[in-house]
């Protein structure tokens, strides 16, 4: 839903990232309004994860240029568990394991410390089983999954699950979710985006890296943005992604030439 | 890393290096044999005692200091060492109310509130400083049930015939070099006997506070429980920090006779010296039990985080049929720090069972092996043992190591060993910090879930503290 008058929550000016001295990020412009759906596409290795967790704040990504503002304010300076508690959520490509931390024990503290955030109450570890039941349901997961270790053992399905689960417990005003589509059943993609619908709201916004307009049949994109060499290089309406699927990204190498980007 | 990198940040200083300033009557530094008797005569002991200590003396003099532990240290001068040191405060006090008050501070400064109004209401306390006990609380509730907690010294003027009967019994005067040397000049320690059938009301506790500079610490512990009895018993360690290193060779020595059950949790927190490995305390120890009797159990549980060196090996000898042996471990490594601990296990009876789980934490540059032999022996038909040894890496100087050896005379027995390597990854951190958990916190959650299974097996007091405890030493360690 585009309004222009809703609130700037994103906006990323120029920027500018690099890993090991080696940039990747070579100045992404985006601007994000309370109640839109970004998709952001473009060939493997083109930024799109970097681009994510450059925005979560992971320590090996080092900004290099550019800004990038959350409802006005410097995200860059923030922590990454600041950036979390604040709103910003990432469902990530590859979520990994971490075994002996119990997946519901997990869930309880993220979820509190979110909540303290916005000054809600602390939810005990009664009330929180309660809670976090209700919310399996917008992922139709099986409780048995709480009592595991995080992520340990998970299908691939499984894991991506479990990102949904989490941003339905955070309910997070802005939502990265790099991916979260690729390796799902259709069963399971379908229940996803269900989740991810039932999550949206006017208030809030996505932006969902994908390959696939499968996704996009069923969350309806309000713009469509190409990744390539680190930059956004084109962006259009949900029938971008159309286009995409008939013409691939062979037009992108024309383009960079043409920029005198090699 | 991020702006805060705990990299950045400086560890947390230890919070128990202070130096309390009290008068204590020390002998010359040295040992000999007139330094054995002099220990003996100060403490006004029986013959028996005199020539035990004799006997391990010369003894010591034949043995050689072993080198086969994965550590390294420079030679100990032990013509260097005060073997005996206590504060002036003679006769042990009737009433707390008695006690040198810089003691009692000392100890509440510690967390270890002595006095009636403050002390903890289920856990009974022997505060042992510098090798000699000053207090013990709730004796006369415990002396209610029959059950005897003391001091060793007390225990030597009160219950000789309990002393003489089983002292050395499980740890030989000659075992090793280490127990050798504390059976000849060990000052205190603590002494426990839970007579037949008697389950022990509450928790026993001793809590051992080095403050000299240049005293080594030989404590001796002995905890008899007779048929049928049971006994829960912790011990907590702390010192000063000076940039010298102090010698802790202590011995402990259990018994449990039929169907009688010892769990033994140990939360070591010795000075271990700064980041760059200068001071702290060479903690060489020997602690053993034996499960004489059918049915007995003997359960270890050892949090150790202290200590510039850690050599311990605190182990089970299953004599009686259907005895059990248990060994649950956390050792922690930081900075220069070194540890070299594991258990023994000997099946000797028929049945019996062991199970050994060791959970190793290598941060910074410190090194930690576990070393464990379990042993089968002929008799020893249908013995079962499983051994668990993780570990887990922080940062990439860290170094883990496991030595495991398995011997066995009885093939109608079986041993099963499990072992794993983990490093905790930045990506884990940041997956956990992505869900607005911090870093510190994120650190301590994936420690404490890696030792779940051996905080589990502390008493419920302590289990908060042990895993405080960890987050506290790790602080810094990680980026
Ligand atoms: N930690 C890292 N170390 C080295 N190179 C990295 C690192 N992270 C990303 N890169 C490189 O940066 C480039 C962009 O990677 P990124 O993961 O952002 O691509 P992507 O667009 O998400 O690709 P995909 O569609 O395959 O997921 C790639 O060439 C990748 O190899
Ligand atoms: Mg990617």
């Amino acid at each position: 839903m585009i309004r222009p008058d809703a609130e700037l929550l994103l906006d990323i000016s120029d920027l500018h990232a690099s890993v090991e001295d080696q940039p990747i990020l070579k100045g992404v412009n985006l601007q994000v309004r309370a109640g839109e759906i970004h998709a952001v596409m473009g060939r493997n290795g083109s930024g799109k994860s970097t681009l994510s967790k450059v925005l979560a704040g992971h320590p090996a990504y080092r900004v290099t240029g550019g800004s990038v503002r959350y409802r006005g304010d410097d995200l860059l300076t923030l922590e990454p568990e600041q950036r979390a508690r604040l709103g910003v959520f990432l469902g990530f490509q590859y979520p990994v394991e971490i075994p002996g931390v119990s997946n519901l024990e997990f869930l309880r503290v993220s979820t509190n410390a979110r909540r303290e955030t916005q000054g809600q109450e602390e939810l005990d570890t009664f009330d929180f089983e309660d809670h976090v039941r209700e919310r399996l349901k917008v992922v139709q997961m099986d409780p048995a999954f709480l009592d595991r270790s995080v992520n340990q053992g998970f299908s691939g399905g499984e894991k991506k699950r479990n990102e949904i689960l989490q941003m339905a417990l955070l309910e997070p005003v802005v939502s990265i979710l790099d991916e979260t589509d690729s390796g799902l059943d259709i069963d399971a993609l379908r229940i996803v985006a269900s989740g991810v619908n039932q999550l949206s709201s006017p208030e809030t916004a996505s932006i969902l890296i994908t390959h696939y307009q499968r996704l996009l049949d069923e969350i309806t994109p309000d713009y469509v943005h190409v990744m390539a060499a680190g930059r956004i290089l084109r962006t259009g309406g949900r029938e971008l992604a159309l286009e995409l699927e008939q013409i691939g990204y062979d037009w992108v190498d024309e383009q960079l030439a043409a920029e005198g980007v090699v | 890393m991020t702006s805060t990198s705990t990299r950045d940040l400086v560890s947390q200083p230890y919070k128990y290096g202070f130096v309390t300033e009290i008068e204590t009557d020390k002998i010359a530094k040295g040992l000999s044999e007139d330094v054995v008797r002099l220990i003996s005569e100060k403490k006004a002991e029986p013959d028996f005692l005199l020539q035990f200590r004799l006997k391990a003396f010369r003894h010591w003099l034949t043995l050689e200091e072993p080198d086969w532990a994965a550590l390294g240290y420079p030679p100990i001068d032990y013509q260097d060492i005060v073997y005996y040191a206590a504060p002036k405060q003679q006769e042990k006090k009737a009433s707390l109310d008695e006690v040198d008050p810089k003691l009692l501070e000392t100890f509440d400064k510690l967390g270890i509130p002595l006095s009636e109004q403050k002390r903890l209401s289920n856990v009974a306390v022997d505060a042992v400083f510098d090798s000699v006990s000053i207090a013990t609380t709730y004796k006369e509730k415990l002396a209610e049930h029959g059950v005897v907690f003391c001091s060793f010294s007390e225990a030597v003027k009160e219950h000789p015939d309990l002393i003489e009967r089983y002292l050395g019994t499980v740890v030989a005067s000659n075992d090793n070099y280490f127990a050798a040397l504390n059976s000849a000049v060990f000052s205190d320690g603590s002494f426990v006997f839970i007579p037949k059938g008697v389950e022990c009301p509450m928790e026993l506790s001793t809590y051992f506070r080095i403050n000299s500079g240049d005293t080594g610490q030989f404590e001796r512990t002995l905890i008899v429980a007779e048929e049928g009895a049971s006994v829960s018993y912790l011990e907590g360690c702390t010192a000063p920090m000076f940039d010298t290193n102090q010698l802790h060779a202590a011995v402990v020595e259990l018994v449990a006779l039929d169907d009688a059950s010892i769990k033994y949790s140990t939360v070591q927190n010795w000075y271990a010296g700064d980041e760059n490995g200068v001071g702290g305390i060479y903690n060489f120890v020997t602690k053993r039990g034996q499960c004489r009797g059918a049915r007995s159990r003997i359960s270890w549980t050892q949090v150790e985080t202290g200590s510039a060196i850690t050599w311990k090996y605190p182990s089970c000898v299953l004599q009686g049929a259907d005895s059990v042996g248990e060994f649950y471990s956390v050792a922690l490594t930081n900075n220069r720090q070194q540890a070299d601990t594991g258990t023994k296990m000997v099946h000797v009876g028929p049945r019996t069972r062991s199970t050994i789980v060791s959970k190793g934490i290598s941060a910074g540059h410190s090194s930690n092996s576990y070393r464990g032999l379990v042993q089968i022996g002929p008799g020893a038909s249908g013995a079962r043992n499983y051994s668990q040894c993780d570990s887990m890496l922080i940062g990439d100087q860290a170094g883990a190591n496991t030595y495991p050896y398995i011997r066995s005379q009885q093939p109608d027995s079986a041993v099963e060993h499990e072992a794993s390597t983990c490093r905790i990854s930045e990506d884990q951190l940041f997956y956990l910090q992505s869900r607005g958990i911090g870093f510190e916190e994120a650190v301590s959650m994936m420690v404490s879930g890696f030792c779940r299974d051996v905080f589990n097996q502390l008493p419920m007091e302590f289990a908060a503290e042990a895993d405080k405890l960890l987050a506290l030493k790790l602080e810094g360690s990680v980026g």
